[in-house]
C-alpha cells in the first residue's frame, strides 16, 4: 500500500519512494526506505496529513504521499 | 588583532537568528516556524579584542541549490569562505538536522557543531554524547540554549578559541565520502544516483546517532496534545476564526482603541490648544500657524493617534508567531488554499502582510513553486497592513460608532477574500503551471520568548513612529502647501488650491462611488505614496480653515472639526465604499518597489498597480450601488 491510505495512529515502514517532482525533497527530509513513520492526524477534509518521522512532525498532502510505498508495522 | 568571519547555517527553525541577535544586538525576525529568514544578514561585534563579523543565513534542509535560499547558503559558504562555519542544530531532532551537516562535510567545509535547544532536549530526556559526536565527525562540538545569556558567552569564547585548521574529517566521514564518490563514479542514472546518495547519507547518520544519542524515558508530548485540539479535523477551522477574532477584540475593543481614543483627545484637545496659544503669544505669522496646526498636527497627529492600535496588533502577531501556531494554520487551511490554486504554506508569509506587505512579499521566497510565489506576491497587498489600519479604524469609528470593531473586522475579511479570489483568477489565467505542493515541518509549540516579542513589537511600532515623523511629516507639509496655494500664491479658498485641482481630476473616477469629492480624490493619490497619508490628508483637509481663521475657537478640538467636515462629505454608504476602495487599491510605492525587486520585472509591478486599482474600483462600485439598491 502507499502512505496515502494511512489513517491516524497507524505506523508504517517505508519500502520505497517512487519518482515524482517531490522525491528528492521527501528523501532529504528523512523519508528513505526503512524509516518508520506514524500518521498523527489529518487536516479538515482529511488532507493534508501530519506524520511523525525521525523525531519531528511533517505535514504533506495525500497526493504526494501516494508516491511513498509503505508496509504496516506494529 | 585579526578579524574573524563567522557564518551561521543549519536547518530552518533551529535558532540561528536568535543566536545572531544575541551576539550582534541585531533585530532579525524570529518566529517559531521554518523559513523565517530568507536572506543573509551580516552583523558585527568584538570579543577579546577581536573584530568578529557574523552572518545569519536562511535555514535549509540541504544545499542542492534548488531553492533561492539554498543557493544563497551554498554560494556564501563556497565563495566567501568564512573562517568559521557554525552548523546550528536542534538537539531534539538530530537525525534530520545532521543531513545538512554531512552534506556540508562532503563539500569540504569544516564545521563547528552547535547543539542548540539544550533545554528542550533535556526536557525530552534526549542525551547527546558530545565527545563521541565530535569524534564521529572529527569536528568541534558546543552545546547551547540560545535564549540564555550564558550560552552566548560560551559561544563567543568558543568562536575565538577554536582553531578550525586543527580539525580533520574523521575516518568515518572520509569513508562515507569515499562511498559517495564511488557511487558518483559508477554508471547509475542521475535519478537513481541521487536516491542512492541520500540513502547513503541517512545510513551514515543512523550509525552516528545510534552511537551518540540516547533517549531516556519517553516524555508525554505536549505538542501532540495541543494539536489534537488545534489542528484536528473539524474543530480546527472554527478555532482559527475564534483566534483571529480574539486578536481583533484585543486590538480594537479592549486595549488598542481606548488608548487610541485617549491619545486622540489629547492631540486634538490640550496639544492643539497649547500649541495654538503658544504660537499666538509669539505672534507667529498666520500661515506658519496654519502649517503647524493644520498641516503638521492635523496630518502627523492624525496618524499618531493610531500608534496604540499598531503596537497592540504587532504584539499579538509577534506573540502568535512565537508559539508555532502559524505552521498549524498553514496545515489546516491548506485544503482551502489548494482549491484556489495556492498552498497552505503561503499563509505564513501572507500573515506577515497584516503588519506590512514588504516583508510579506519577500517571505514568499520560501514557497516551492514559481506559481505559488508569484501568486502570493500579487495577492499579498490586498491584506490590511498596519498603514491601512488607521483608515479603517478612523472611518469605522466615525460612521459606525457602536460597531467599529466589527466593521473593521469585516474589512480585514474582505481583504482576505479578495486575496483568495484574486489567487484563483490568476491561477486560472496568468499562471497556468500546475503543481503546487505542500511539505511543511510542524515545529513543537513553544512559549514565545517575551524579550523577542516585546523587542519586535517595539521595533515595528518604532518603525511606524519614525515613518510618521519623517515621510508622513514631509508629506503633510507638502499636502498642506498644495492645499493652501495656487498659482496666485496663498489662497483662503482650499477649493481653488493645487491639491483641489489634482483631487478633482482623480475624483472624476468616483462619480458612481459616492465619494467624488476632491478631498477624497487627493487622499487616494497621496495614499499611493504611503497609505498612512490617506488619514493625514483627511486630517489636514477637514481640520483646516476653522482653526486658522478663528484661532480663539480652537478649543473645539481638531478631531471634532475633522469629524464634522468628514461627516458631511461622506454618507454611511459612501464611507463604506471609500473604505473598500482604500482596502483594495494600488499598493504603496514601497510595496511596488519590493514587487519589482522580487519579480525582477517592471511588467509585474505595473500589473500589480493596475489590476488592484481596477479590482478596487469595481468592488467599491458594486458595494456602493448595491448598498443603495438595498436602501442604505
Ligand atoms: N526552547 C528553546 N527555544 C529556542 C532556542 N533557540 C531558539 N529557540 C526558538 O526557536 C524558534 C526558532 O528560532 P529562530 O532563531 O527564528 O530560528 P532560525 O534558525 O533563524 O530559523 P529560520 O530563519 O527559519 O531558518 C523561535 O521560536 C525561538 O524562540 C533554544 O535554545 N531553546
Ligand atoms: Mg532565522
Amino acid at each position: 500500500m502507499t502512505l496515502r491510505e494511512g489513517t491516524s495512529g497507524q505506523r508504517f515502514i517505508i519500502r520505497s519512494v517512487a519518482e515524482s517532482p517531490l522525491k528528492n525533497r521527501l528523501m532529504t527530509m528523512g523519508l528513505v526506505p526503512g524509516t518508520t513513520v506514524t500518521v498523527l492526524r489529518s487536516a479538515p477534509l482529511g488532507d493534508p496529513m501530519a506524520l511523525r518521522v525521525r523525531s519531528y512532525h511533517l505535514a504533506l498532502r495525500r497526493d504526494d504521499a501516494a508516491s511513498i510505498e509503505v508496509e504496516a508495522t506494529a | 588583532m585579526s578579524s574573524l568571519a563567522v557564518a551561521l547555517t543549519g536547518n530552518p527553525n533551529t535558532g540561528k537568528s536568535t543566536i545572531f541577535n544575541e551576539l550582534t544586538g541585531a533585530r532579525q525576525k524570529i518566529g517559531n516556524w521554518p523559513g523565517v529568514t530568507v536572506d543573509k544578514k551580516i552583523g558585527y561585534l568584538s570579543h577579546q579584542g577581536r573584530n568578529i563579523s557574523v552572518v545569519d543565513l536562511p535555514g535549509t534542509y540541504s544545499v542542492n541549490a534548488r531553492s533561492p535560499e539554498e543557493k544563497i547558503v551554498i554560494d556564501y559558504l563556497l565563495n566567501e569562505k568564512p573562517d568559521l562555519v557554525v552548523d546550528v542544530l536542534d538537539s531534539s531532532n538530530l537525525e534530520r538536522n545532521l543531513y545538512l551537516t554531512i552534506q556540508l562535510l562532503e563539500q569540504g567545509i569544516p564545521l563547528l557543531l552547535d547543539l542548540n535547544m539544550q533545554d528542550e532536549a533535556k526536557r525530552h530526556g534526549i542525551r547527546v554524547d558530545t565527545e563521541k559526536l565530535g569524534a564521529a565527525l572529527g569536528m568541534p562540538v558546543v552545546e547551547t540554549t540560545a535564549r540564555s545569556r550564558s550560552s552566548i558567552k560560551t559561544l563567543l569564547d568558543v568562536f575565538t578559541s577554536t582553531m578550525m585548521e586543527k580539525y580533520q574529517p574523521s575516518e568515518k566521514v572520509r569513508a562515507h565520502i569515499a562511498r559517495v564518490e564511488g557511487l558518483r563514479a559508477g554508471n547509475l542514472a542521475a535519478d537513481a544516483l541521487e536516491e542512492k546518495i541520500i540513502e547513503e547519507r541517512y545510513a551514515f547518520i543512523d550509525s552516528v546517532v545510534s552511537e551518540c544519542v540516547s533517549v531516556a524515558g519517553a516524555s508525554s508530548d505536549l505538542t501532540e496534545k495541543i494539536d489534537a485540539v488545534l489542528a484536528n479535523g473539524w474543530t480546527a477551522l472554527p478555532l482559527f476564526l475564534v483566534m483571529l477574532y480574539a486578536v481583533f477584540q484585543i486590538t480594537f475593543e479592549w486595549i488598542g482603541q481606548p488608548m487610541a481614543d485617549a491619545l486622540d483627545d489629547f492631540i486634538g484637545g490640550p496639544l492643539t490648544e497649547s500649541v495654538t496659544a503658544t504660537l499666538e503669544s509669539w505672534e507667529v505669522a498666520d500661515w506658519m500657524q496654519s502649517l503647524i496646526v493644520d498641516g503638521v498636527i492635523g496630518g502627523v497627529g492624525g496618524v499618531l493617534t493610531f500608534v496604540p492600535l499598531i503596537f497592540v496588533l504587532f504584539f499579538c502577531l509577534s506573540f502568535l508567531d512565537g508559539t508555532g501556531y502559524m505552521a498549524r494554520v498553514a496545515f489546516i487551511t491548506d485544503p482551502i488554499m489548494r482549491r484556489v490554486g495556492l498552498t497552505g504554506k503561503g499563509i505564513m508569509p501572507l500573515m506577515m502582510g497584516f503588519g506590512c506587505a514588504v516583508p510579506a512579499i519577500m517571505g514568499a521566497r520560501t514557497l516551492d513553486s514559481e506559481k505559488d510565489r508569484m501568486t502570493s506576491i500579487l495577492v499579498t497587498p490586498f491584506l490590511t497592513c498596519g498603514a491601512k489600519l488607521p483608515i479603517m479604524a478612523l472611518f469605522a469609528a466615525m460612521f459606525f460608532p457602536d460597531n467599529a470593531a466589527n466593521v473593521v473586522f469585516a474589512m480585514y475579511i474582505l481583504g482576505v477574500i479578495m486575496a483568495i479570489i484574486a489567487a484563483k483568477l490568476l491561477g486560472g489565467t496568468v499562471f497556468q503551471e500546475k503543481g503546487s505542493t505542500f511539505l511543511l515541518e510542524l515545529p513543537p509549540y513553544r512559549i514565545p520568548d517575551m524579550k523577542t516579542v516585546l523587542l519586535e513589537t517595539w521595533d515595528k511600532g518604532k518603525g511606524y513612529l519614525i515613518k510618521a515623523g519623517t515621510i508622513i511629516f514631509a508629506m503633510s507639509v507638502l499636502i498642506w502647501f498644495l492645499g493652501n496655494f495656487n498659482f496666485n500664491g496663498m489662497t483662503e479658498e482650499m477649493n481653488e488650491s493645487f491639491l483641489a485641482a489634482l483631487g478633482t481630476g482623480m475624483s472624476k473616477l468616483f462619480i458612481f462611488h459616492g465619494f467624488d469629492t476632491w478631498e477624497a480624490g487627493a487622499a487616494v493619490i497621496t495614499g499611493i505614496l504611503a497609505k498612512e497619508s490617506v488619514v493625514s490628508t483627511m486630517g489636514i483637509l477637514y481640520g483646516v480653515g476653522e482653526i486658522s481663521a478663528e484661532a480663539e475657537d480652537a478649543v473645539e478640538t481638531a478631531a471634532t472639526l475633522m469629524q464634522s467636515g468628514m461627516a458631511t462629505a461622506f454618507t454611511t454608504m459612501s464611507a463604506v465604499a471609500f473604505m473598500v476602495f482604500s482596502q483594495l487599491y494600488t499598493p504603496c510605492v514601497t510595496a511596488l518597489g519590493t514587487i519589482k525587486k522580487e519579480t525582477g520585472s517592471w511588467k509585474w509591478m505595473g500589473f500589480s498597480a493596475a489590476y488592484m486599482f481596477a479590482i478596487a474600483w469595481v468592488v467599491s462600485l458594486l458595494v456602493y450601488q448595491g448598498g443603495r439598491l438595498m436602501g442604505f
